[in-house]
């Protein structure tokens, strides 16, 4: 209840509420077939230009496709893109996460200094590497952002863990003979969830970014699949005559990214169950 | 001694702090007199309204959710509510000057703690850098702490609770004060070190001739350093008076189950 | 829920300390001997204080009672079991007889845990009977009963801890730890972080739940009237030794040694004001 009274988060819920219905209903919201040429009509300017018509509010681009209906159904793998690489790099990052933390010792040791060698490298060369040696594919670039994504999970996590092993509740529970997957379950993880979800929203936006970047460079998902990444990529050739074919997915690209930062700052504030708040 | 004017005076002192699930009178009415040379205890337990009384004295509620909805803190007679914040900067610390329960946390972790000592002589004082470290070292040295040279190019961490809180007192006492505001200055402390303490505290106000107002919980500490008792109770003062008086015909139900309360050492046979 | 307590001789004391010690060894390989040589009994049914302040090695000691430490030298022995000695699976069922209260109670519990979980913990993971959706109710009858037994409404136990006060968290500490009907409950300065009142009231708590479950208790603390009040035996530490043991009338009015003596002066006495000299003859 408290989300909704921040109007920034607010706000920024409405535009992900119109991002997830929009993804999932594009077949019916779409008013045209994304993939429909229609080379007479190329480059159509937006409804309210001077040329422009109603049957392409957004305009068409360099094939004469709608714009609308791209956008509409781009959001479908930036969508399924963003939350499945936060998802896989999420479970995979806690998990290691808490163990390195809670056990210590060698496995600690090991699984940190990948992940600093793991961090030393560009994330977004490692995942161009992987593409190039995986091949290119929506479920490839999935594994790709989820891979590069995790150390952050698993190293937010784990400094929470070391700070939370020592508490009162934790010592407890092992006076008490308490299994240490059942205090994992229990007791840490529940209280390094909140941090999760905040990662996990910057997690979803960089990579949504991240698909759209690889998409641009063309080693993204297959050139018959509409993604926001590349339709900048299409678009940036017409940049100088017809500004809509590049705009319109760029600017869903930065509202949604916006949109889930803002949510998941406000989930943060929200994430304290004692929620002392002015 | 308590013939002359006190001098810091809490005058039907009411603080509100008003919070998102409502208002919370905190002190309601609370009026107490420190004077000269003196220690004054306010006694009381948690929620009584005894921690937000005293940083009130030096207007150190956070404001808001604070506000001080009437009364006078009279410092020689000045009301302290009514001045600027710029003016009050110049009380904290240099007439006025508090020390708290948790040396760590009140302490600068990243601070050599003769820097920390000599910080309030080079904002109140002016004092040069050279100036003002020697005279942090001495300040370390009255606070009994050996070997004061090494001690003050040490961090807090590298000290013992018992020399944070010397630190500490050292802190509050270089600028001279007249007034000591002590809340709960041993409570996180042994009991063999807590005796040190408050042993120290005695002797440096018979030396300068300070108040002390000694905030704590503990009825055994009172007797044993307070000459004037405050008793405080959900906002209010319930009980006043000499340390022998309220102890001896405590005239509240509350000082009575308080006294009964206490543990203390019986002789045993 | 015993192991293999049948051959357990009626006279062996509940708990023993034999020749315990345990080093840390810290950065730059500096060792600390935080438990220094310690052999101490306690007796069923008897209180035992550990009595020593910061650095004297009372929380090593206790975490090294409660097998969550592995000795350096020496053995901890419940019902004359060697801890060490134990499996992993032995140990855990053993600790179903040994319960701790520790001192903060704002820091002992899970803050996103209601207190029937909280107080149901042992219960749970010591009796498989008490999991699973279909013994709820019978759980939550036996967590209202429990804290019922410390004095709080059962009805309390679908809040969380931060609705509770100081004093109340105690109480369920308490309950918790007696949820899994141990023998042997630790307490680690269970009333110093409690107002002067409510120590009382939870001292006699404590009192009366020993008399009533017939427990033994290891009452860590440096208050010494506290101690006074409820111990049989004090055992003081220093610097990882028993300087002192023995009947707690003995320890407290005739103290041996020189630093039993130095923290019973220190004790701050409520009638001090009466002896108190030269408190008129400052601000000369």
């Amino acid at each position: 209840m408290t989300v909704i009274r921040n109007r920034l988060a607010l706000a920024a819920l409405c535009v992900l509420a119109l991002l997830v219905i929009a993804a999932v209903f594009a077949p019916l919201l779409a008013p045209d077939d994304p993939a429909k040429q229609q080379l007479l009509a190329r480059l159509t300017p937006p409804a309210w230009e001077g040329g422009g018509s109603l049957a392409h509010p957004l305009g068409t681009d360099q094939l004469g496709r709608d714009v609308l209906s791209r956008v509409i159904y781009g959001s479908r793998v930036s969508l399924l893109v963003g939350i499945g690489a936060a998802l896989l790099a999420g479970v995979a990052g806690a998990v290691c996460g808490l163990f390195a933390g809670f056990r210590g010792g060698w496995p600690d040791r090991i699984l940190m200094r990948f992940a600093d060698i793991q961090l030393a490298f560009p994330s977004l060369l490692l995942a161009l590497a992987i593409v190039g040696f995986l091949g290119s594919g929506l479920w490839n670039v999935v594994l790709v952002l989820g891979f590069t994504g995790w150390v952050a999970y698993a190293r937010v996590v784990r400094s929470e863990v070391l700070s939370l092993r020592t508490r009162d509740y934790v010592t407890q529970a092992r006076a008490t003979g308490v299994t240490d997957l059942t205090i994992m379950r229990r007791h840490l993880l529940p209280n390094v969830l909140p941090h999760l979800a905040t990662i996990a929203t910057l997690h979803i936006a960089a990579a949504i970014v991240a698909e759209a970047s690889l998409s641009y460079l063309g080693l993204g998902v297959p050139k018959d699949t509409v993604t926001w990444g590349s339709m900048l990529a299409d678009g940036q050739l017409y940049l100088g005559t017809s500004w809509w074919v590049a705009v319109f997915p760029g600017l869903a690209l930065m509202l949604t990214s916006l949109a889930i930062n803002i949510t998941g700052d406000a989930l943060r504030d929200v994430a304290d169950p004692k929620a002392y708040r002015r | 001694m308590t013939t002359h004017a006190p001098v810091l005076e809490i005058r039907d002192l009411h603080v509100d702090f008003r919070l998102a699930t409502g208002p919370v009178h905190a002190v309601r009415g609370v009026s107490l007199a420190a004077h000269a040379g003196e220690t004054l205890a306010v006694v009381g337990e948690s929620g009584s309204g005894k921690s937000a009384t005293m940083l009130a004295a030096l207007r150190l509620n956070p404001e808001p959710p604070c506000v001080y909805s009437g009364g006078e803190i009279l410092l020689d007679g000045r009301d302290l509510l009514a001045l600027p914040e710029k003016r009050l900067r110049e009380v904290r610390g240099n007439d006025v000057a508090m020390v708290f329960q948790d040396p760590m946390t009140s302490l600068d972790p990243l601070q050599r703690v003769g820097n920390q000592v000599a910080e309030v002589l080079r904002t109140h004082r002016g004092a040069s850098r050279a100036g003002a470290r020697t005279e942090a070292v001495r300040a370390l040295d009255e606070v009994g702490i050996p070997d004061p040279e090494l001690r003050a190019r040490q961090y807090p961490h590298e000290l013992s609770g018992g020399l944070r809180q010397r630190v500490m007192i050292a802190t509050a006492l270089v600028g001279r004060p007249r007034v000591l505001i002590a809340d709960e200055p041993t409570t996180a402390l042994d009991v063999t070190v807590q005796r040190q303490i408050l042993d120290l505290i005695a002797e440096l106000r018979a030396r300068h001739g300070m108040a002390v107002v000694l905030v704590t919980h503990d009825l055994g500490v009172v007797a044993e350093t307070a000459d004037r008792v405050v008793v405080m109770n959900a906002g209010r003062v319930v009980e006043h008076g000499t340390v022998a008086e309220v102890f001896e015909t405590p005239r509240q139900q509350y000082t009575r189950d308080l006294l009964a309360a206490t543990p203390r050492l019986e002789p045993t046979s | 829920m015993t192991t293999a307590g049948t051959k357990t001789p009626a006279m062996r004391p509940l708990l023993e300390l034999d020749a315990l010690s345990k080093e840390f060894t810290g950065p730059g390989a500096t060792r600390t001997l935080a438990v220094d040589d310690v052999t101490l009994t306690v007796e069923d049914g008897e209180t035992l204080a550990l009595v020593g302040e910061s650095g004297s090695g009372k929380t090593t000691l206790t975490r090294l009672l409660l097998g969550l430490l592995d000795p350096t030298a020496g053995a901890v022995r419940f019902e004359g079991h060697d801890l060490a000695a134990l499996s992993p699976a032995e140990m855990r069922a053993l600790r179903a007889g040994i319960q701790v209260v520790l001192q903060d109670p704002y820091s002992s519990m899970n803050p996103r845990m209601r207190v029937t979980d909280i107080v149901a913990e042992p219960l749970v993971t010591h009796d498989v009977t008490y999991r699973g959706r279909r013994s709820r109710a019978r759980l939550r009858e036996r967590v209202g009963e429990l804290l019922e037994s410390v004095g709080l409404p059962a009805r309390l136990q679908d809040r969380y801890p931060h609705e509770f006060s100081g004093g109340q968290r105690q109480r369920v500490s308490i309950a918790r730890s007696l949820a899994s009907s141990p023998r042997l409950v630790v307490l680690d300065e269970p009333t110093s972080a409690l107002d002067v009142s409510v120590q009382s009231q939870v001292l006699d708590l404590l009192a009366e739940l020993q008399r009533e479950h017939g427990l033994t208790y290891v009452f860590v603390s440096h208050n010494l009237a506290v101690v006074q009040r409820i111990a049989d035996r004090v055992a003081v530490l220093r610097r990882g030794r028993v300087v002192e043991c023995g009947e707690t009338a003995a320890v407290l009015g005739a103290p041996r040694h020189p630093y039993t003596r130095e923290l019973l002066a220190a004790v701050p006495r409520p009638d001090a004001y009466r002896t108190r000299t030269g408190s008129g003859a400052s601000g000369a």
